[in-house]
């Protein structure tokens, strides 16, 4: 009996941790998607996110200012995403694309320049978990999150603060309102694209801490294409998480789950391959049962809207 | 005279094939100045990457050898968004057209070498074009983008292959492939040792074949209506589900014939990994090649020659290879957003009126 | 004293010249009507004044004082708002979300969501319009949506408001409460300037009228008690034009062509089209009015296979239509052919070629293909061949449709139906946004298809139109058919009265007292 339950408390455990970068990732599409822009550049973010983070920590000594550093490429992967979709009309999708070939490029080019190697950084300095102190005390509870990583109390506070951006600020009604009709906003004397512009950067900033903690909070160490579609994953999850900030989070979680029974059955007998294609099936599976919701996607995304004077 | 020089770059602005240009030599320039803060000569990159992409007979075979596939990979896509579909699944397609074929080219046995071709494209367009077809499947039932998908297939389709190529397929040996082809089944080279095969041939055949179709037949008539409005096209009595299964469909088929000819003119049987980058190649190159098949055909050639270029550069110079996908990332970029050279180009030209003012 | 000044105002599109040296006075509290055509340059000019264009040269003066007005911020500012055709409402959120949009109220820096509803609630009350702050705006109907745009303007303190083609989608009875409430906002000093084509409307309500046309301003006068519909129509269009169809009944027998037997839509578990009978009989146009939304576009989709039906039957020349069988393509094939209700969506390819969309529905029939492969020669033939009949004003049948005015857009669509001698015509909103002249045309072509014994339905929100063209009338309400009579038993109001929910009984009895 104790056996199961130490099972089921590391298997929770487990997939807290791993839908931690996932969720990161889902909060910002969230944000990005609720102001109308797509963006498929998640992927390509989280590994930048990831690379920068560890090129931080190796200069700083410091996790901590190697997640600013890994904040602040990911602030410029939004900008970049914004300025080409907002400013320069590119298809949202197209955009993505472009981000994730670069991101995929010039990780490789920039580890071999920096840390001479072509598939791996070297060990860096990273996160150590925490005890938190009243949690510690409960049973089972503290088996759970009675360790965490210091990421995961970020991963909290930016998903209430999303949450309180969105549905609770003046901001985040204009966000909204601009995710299902830019006309409207623009008429209503609404700057459309700084709002957007904001949305898309906290995106970029969000994804990179999702891969961040890939690397500086996990591994302490980056190895190239390491995100390997999680930010594709975050995209499905914005979807069924119902564009909603607890949505991605439980999205996230069930991600976390499946990816925590990968590990588990990684040591059993079924082939790896087939334990390793997991995720991306659970993914089509959950889209499947996410076709009931009544979640619908903000009616303006993906599309252009042009300010005054622009043809 | 300058009211006339405007129109005419007026004019140009709107021209996608100069777009294209002028956004490939930006690609070109800005990821030379990339070369030089990472502390290369772009000098030095470039030239080497000019001589391993025409320098020699050999070299020159490569480029269009490598381009190959990335013919069919551009028209996969150049289809797929010609019927209003993103097909960002190039890469897993090719992958499900290239084990068939390899599989066909093994185990089928002593057959002409003119039959065996012809049943190995067939494995691969069926392979790829079911595997696509799968996500037009799920994208008319659950209404979700093909985008997230076809990119979930993607590794699905890596997965299921490097399982079935490491247990129930595994040819001897340390590598982890399939049964070498029968010779019946291999495409001849056209000049020996490189990786030109009869196959360019046929890539340029299909690049016909999908001018013909979108031009020139109803059901070519119909993707292109669908794309542009679906609404219409419906109301138009075209059937929208089945025309997004078919357009998927021949989008895969037409991947995995880039898989097909890559298995049975380079490799001669399937390998892990031998695919890699090629479904974002097929991006950029329809991109770039405005979705049109000669565009395509056009782009692809030059990408081909960047990626043989990229392989010798890396061997030449210290310069990684990745650079390419920079590169190719910044073709992307420029390409889909011709707004940017629009700008560029709008900004020098008041400059220049400015200064004649001013003098 | 004028609330509103332009002067000179010029503006120059790529290749439009959309106003050409027009002066509008308007002055402080009255009701100003803008008349023109579509394309006359009515809404360009509103734009500019509101911020959206700026314009190539001219000058604005609000309330005396010279402005330059580079977006809409700035012209409420100015006091200047505007309630769009298209409403710009964000149709999940509530009423006072929507209302106080861009000048939220606060609380601790957070939006105060209470202190919203309390004032939009105030607000409602102090004008007369009745809404309710809380509700979401999906769930609204038209004319309580047009209140709610009305609200937005009065809430950022507007003292100009402009009104974009007001009572394009209303009911006669919303109009004449649209109109009492203009007049009350009037009355409390509001100045209004409403864009219209309707000559009647600009008769009942308004004080000046200034008329565009072709980008200038062809007259500016004020509305008196002698000015009649006629002379409007004169200035507006530029020439004499007849406001009535000729129309004579079609003797002999009309045998039911198409018809409905108890047809119902379900959607999210409510029937939007309810045990729905109807007969379409050749020679006759059989016109359903209704507001929008209540069942039309589904019995338009239903008619020509767009739509599956729940329950109840198609039948189709005396025979019963299988229900899974029954596709756009099947219809189009039996001889249904279909205006859509909205042009730009359903009704052509914008990136098409006019001789692709002139084929669209019949693109698989010979001569214009055959095993699937396009004739090209038969085709672009047969597109030029119907284009000069159907007067589309082209330069080639390879110009893109999406080029084309409105007019020759609707001329494009009606050509590829009428060619194809159907049997059955399901036209709807055949005439929206189109300028008289081809309204005119369209007319005339529906009578003369119904005279050669087509069978017609005709769908729309036009009620001149409807009892001008129409044999007989159905009224469609919350998806049944309320009442049927002949066309020539209806009148405007009774029809308003039936659309909006009101039943024959109550409708007879307060005529009978009226």
């Amino acid at each position: 009996m104790g056996d199961v339950l130490s099972v089921v408390t590391s298997l929770i455990a487990g997939s807290i941790r791993v839908s931690i970068p996932i969720a990161f990732a889902a909060l910002g599409g969230t944000l990005s998607e609720r102001s109308g822009i797509i963006n498929m550049g998640l992927e390509g973010t989280m590994l930048m996110g990831a690379f920068f983070g560890v090129v931080g920590a190796y200069y700083t000594q410091s996790a901590w200012l190697g997640l600013l550093v890994a904040m602040m490429a990911g602030a410029l992967c939004g900008l970049l995403h914004a300025v080409l979709t907002i400013r320069f009309k590119c298809e949202h999708v197209l955009a993505g694309v472009g981000i994730n070939v670069l991101a995929s490029g010039l990780t490789v080019v920039l580890l071999q320049m920096i840390f001479n190697a072509k598939g791996k950084s070297c060990e860096v300095a990273s996160f150590d978990m925490i005890t938190l102190p009243v949690i510690n005390q409960i049973p089972v509870l503290k088996d759970i999150l009675g360790q965490v990583s210091p990421m995961l109390i970020l991963l909290a506070i930016a998903m209430v603060g999303v949450w309180f951006l969105l549905y609770r600020t003046v901001f985040g009604l204009r966000a909204r309102v601009i995710g299902e009709n830019p006309e409207a906003a623009g008429s209503m004397g609404i700057n459309v694209y700084r709002t957007q512009y904001i949305c898309v950067i906290l995106c970029g900033i969000l994804a990179a801490m999702g891969g961040a903690y890939m690397s500086i909070g996990d591994i302490h160490m980056f190895s190239r294409d390491m995100v390997a579609g999680r930010g594709f994953i975050a995209m499905a999850v914005v979807i069924f998480g119902g564009w909603h900030p607890v949505g991605a989070w439980l999205g996230s979680l069930l991600f976390g789950l499946a990816q925590s029974l990968q590990y588990r059955l990684q040591s059993g007998s079924i082939p790896p391959q087939l334990v390793q294609m997991l995720p991306y099936i659970v993914t089509l599976v959950v889209l499947v049962f996410a076709r009931g919701s009544k979640h619908r996607a903000p009616a303006a995304e993906g599309r252009h809207y042009y300010a005054k004077g622009e043809q | 005279m300058t009211q006339q020089k405007r129109i005419s770059l007026e004019k140009l602005t709107q021209n996608t094939t100069f777009l294209s240009a002028i956004a490939l030599i930006l690609s070109l320039l800005v990821s030379g100045v990339v070369m030089m803060i990472a502390g290369y000569s772009p000098i030095e990159g470039y030239s080497a990457m000019f001589t391993g992409a025409f320098g020699s007979v050999d070299n020159l075979a490569q480029t269009l050898g490598t381009a190959t596939p990335l013919i069919f990979a551009g028209l996969a896509m150049a289809f797929a968004a010609r019927g209003g579909m993103f097909n960002i699944g190039i890469e897993g397609q090719i992958i499900a057209g290239a084990f068939p074929a390899a599989l066909v080219g093994a185990y089928l046995q002593g057959l002409p070498w003119f039959v065996h071709i012809p049943l190995c494209f067939l494995a691969g367009m069926i392979g790829g074009g079911l595997w696509a077809m799968l996500a037009g499947f799920l994208k008319n039932k659950l209404r979700v983008s093909e985008v997230i998908l076809t990119i979930m297939l993607n590794y699905v389709a890596q997965y299921l292959a490097e399982y079935l190529a490491n247990y129930q397929f595994k040819a001897e040996g340390m590598l982890v492939r399939t049964e070498t082809i029968q010779p019946s089944a291999a495409l001849p080279a056209l000049i020996p040792y490189s990786r030109l095969t009869t196959g360019i041939f046929v890539a340029l055949a299909f690049a016909v074949f999908v001018w013909w179709f979108l031009s020139r037949t109803t059901p070519g008539y119909q993707m292109r209506a669908i794309a542009q409005n679906p609404y219409a096209a419906e109301a138009g009595g075209v059937n929208i589900a089945r025309m997004n299964l078919l357009t998927m469909f021949l989008s895969g088929a037409l991947a995995g014939m880039g898989g097909a000819v890559e298995v049975m003119g380079v490799h001669g049987y399937f390998i892990v990994n031998m695919t890699s980058g090629y479904g974002f190649d097929g991006v950029a190159i329809a991109v770039m090649g405005n979705n049109t098949p000669l565009g395509t055909v056009i782009s692809a050639l030059i990408f081909g020659a960047l990626r043989a270029g990229s392989t010798s550069m890396n061997r030449m110079t210290s310069i990684p290879g990745e650079f390419i996908q920079v590169l190719q990332a910044l073709v992307i970029l420029f390409v889909s957003t011709p707004g940017i050279v629009r700008a560029m180009l709008r900004k020098r030209n008041f400059k220049k009126n400015d200064q004649k003012k001013g003098a | 004293m004028y609330a509103v000044e332009m002067h000179g105002i010029t503006k120059q599109f790529k290749n439009v010249l959309a106003n050409s040296n027009v002066e509008l006075m308007v002055k402080r509290g009255e009701i100003h009507s803008l008349l023109g055509e579509n394309g006359a340059g009515k809404s360009t000019l509103m734009n500019i004044l509101y911020g959206m264009y700026a314009p190539t040269s001219g000058q604005v003066v609000v309330q005396g004082k010279p402005v330059v007005i580079e977006n809409p911020l700035k012209a409420i500012e100015l006091g200047i708002a505007m309630v769009h055709q298209h409403f710009m409402l964000i149709e999940p959120l509530t009423v006072a979300e929507n209302v106080v949009l861009g000048y939220e109220p606060k609380k601790h820096g957070c939006f105060d969501m209470k202190k919203a509803v309390e004032e939009v609630n105030t607000l409602a009350d102090q004008y007369g319009l009745h809404v309710d702050a809380r509700q979401k705006v999906e769930e609204l109907s038209v004319g309580t949506k047009q209140r709610v745009e009305i609200l937005k303007a009065l809430y950022r303190k507007a003292d100009i408001l402009i009104l974009d083609e007001p009572t394009a989608v209303l009911t006669p009875q919303e109009v004449s409460d649209l109109f009492r409430v203009l007049r009350k906002l009037r009355e409390s000093g509001k100045t209004i300037i409403i864009i219209t084509h309707k000559l009647k409307e600009t008769l009942e309500l308004a004080d000046t009228v200034t008329v565009l046309r072709k980008g200038q301003v062809i007259a500016s006068l004020p509305v008196t008690e002698q000015m009649d519909q006629a002379q409007l129509a004169e200035l507006m269009v530029g020439r004499i034009v007849s406001l009535e169809t000729e129309k004579q009944p079609v003797p002999g027998e009309h045998e039911v062509v198409m018809a409905l037997r108890g047809a119902v839509v379900t959607r999210d578990k409510r029937n939007v089209l309810d045990d729905i009978s109807l007969e379409i009989r050749a020679g006759e146009i059989l016109g359903i009015a209704g507001v929008e939304g209540n069942g039309q576009t589904e019995l338009i989709d239903v008619l020509t296979g767009l739509q599956r039906l729940s329950g109840g039957a198609v039948v189709l020349q005396g025979k019963q239509l299988p229900a899974g069988r029954i596709t756009p393509r099947s219809m189009l094939a039996a001889g249904v052919g279909h205006i859509p209700e909205d042009r730009g969506k359903r009704g052509f390819v914008g990136g098409f070629t006019i001789a692709e969309n002139i084929v669209l529905g019949y693109h698989r029939n010979q001569p214009f293909a055959r095993h699937g492969l396009i004739n090209r020669k038969a085709r672009d033939e047969f597109a030029d061949r119907v284009a000069r009949q159907y007067d589309v004003r082209m330069d080639s049948i390879q110009d893109t449709v999406g080029s084309l005015s409105g007019g020759n857009q609707q001329k494009v669509i009606i050509g590829r139906v009428f060619a194809q001698d159907p049997k059955v015509i399901i036209a709807a909103q055949p005439t929206r946004g189109v300028d008289i002249g081809a309204i005119e045309y369209i007319h005339g072509e529906l009578v003369k298809m119904r005279d050669a014994g087509k069978a017609v339905l005709l769908i729309s929100a036009d009620l001149d139109e409807l009892m001008r063209l129409s044999d007989k009338i159905a009224v469609l309400y919350d998806g049944r058919i309320v009442d049927r009579r002949d066309a020539s038993e209806y009148d405007e109001r009774t029809l308003g009265a039936l659309m909006t929910g009101h039943t024959p009984d109550s409708v007879e009895k307060e005529v009978k007292q009226a």
